[in-house]
């Protein structure tokens, strides 16, 4: 497989794995070299990638993996003070702000669920990927995805009536 | 679509019943203007979702590392430290022993100036064991 070859095949989806490493790794710039080590990895990988019928999935597959241990060797580190940083600097004008912004409330939504309901809700809701395809990317069944999907969707929907009505009164 | 339908819908939705045909057309209802008001929480999700796919990466995409690049720099420059340091211990210790060596040198040159006057002093008893000896023959004869 030459590079033009390479490109034709993987560059497709460079904006899904850059969308769901965003929705894991939560800053900018952490996605961004994400999405470059992991295509620099699927370069090095190129020979063994033909023996993946779905290129893309497999591609997912690696992407999930490497934000986890991006996220494993951080937590070590500073993401913790990043979070309660942000919280403190919140100020109660801003949280105004962002409560009229709807994109930002349940942005914040999705980022407080667990890792395995945001990753399905990125696939399913976002990329509007099939569940079998879904299921081949983690490695789950897909009765187990509908489970975990219907949490999330049903906890967002939740806690956005209650934002909502919290708002109008 | 009638409003009955999208609520049925909905409920698919939220236990993860619907297929992406489905959703799509959930999608299609909550991206026009007339939605019905108690589903308005609905459409900030959906909105939300559909401007989600609208983020892309812009960055172009590198195939060879800069990482490699880094290492082998680092590698080289380590080398040079190694070799630089060895060298000026080298030169340290040759320093050192040309000390060492002037500093001998001046000593043997004294012992050596000393031991000549020394020397001297001999060589003159030597004339007056001589003299001496000459007058003790003189003496038994």
């Amino acid at each position: 497989m030459n590079q033009s070859e390479f490109l034709k095949t993987v560059m497709p989806f460079k904006d899904k794995v850059y969308r769901l490493a965003k929705r894991l790794l939560v800053s900018t710039e952490e996605a961004e070299d994400a999405t470059q080590e992991l295509y620099f990895k699927l370069w090095k990988n190129k020979s063994k990638m033909q023996n993946y019928n779905n290129v893309e999935a497999f591609a997912m597959t690696m992407t999930k993996n490497y934000c986890f241990d991006r996220l494993k060797s951080k937590q070590a580190a500073n993401l913790k003070l990043v979070h309660s940083n942000y919280k403190e600097h919140d100020t109660s004008l801003q949280k105004k702000v962002e409560l009229n912004d709807s994109v930002s409330i349940i942005h914040k939504l999705i980022e407080n669920l667990p890792e395995q309901q945001k990753i399905i809700i990125q696939l399913r809701d976002i990329e509007q990927y099939e569940f079998e395809e879904i299921a081949q990317m983690l490695n789950i069944k897909p009765t187990a995805i509908r489970v975990t999907l219907s949490r999330a969707r049903k906890t967002i929907k939740e806690q956005l009536t209650k934002q909502h009505n919290y708002g109008v009164s | 679509m009638e409003l009955a339908n999208i609520e049925k819908l909905l409920e698919k939705y939220l236990n993860a019943e619907t297929t992406l045909a489905e959703e799509k057309e959930l999608q299609r209802y909550f991206s026009s203007e007339n939605v019905a008001p108690h589903l308005l929480e609905y459409q900030m999700l959906f909105n939300y979702f559909t401007a989600g796919k609208e983020e892309k990466y812009t960055k172009t995409i590198r195939l060879k590392s800069q990482k490699s690049r880094w290492k082998w720099l680092s590698i080289a420059a380590s080398l040079l430290l190694a070799v630089s340091v060895y060298t000026g211990y080298q030169k340290n210790q040759q320093k050192k022993a040309e000390k060492i060596y002037n500093e001998t040198q001046y000593a043997l040159n004294m012992l050596s100036a000393n031991l000549n006057k020394g020397n001297n002093a001999i060589v003159q008893l030597q004339e007056f064991d001589t003299t001496t000896n000459k007058i003790f023959k003189q003496l038994k004869k």
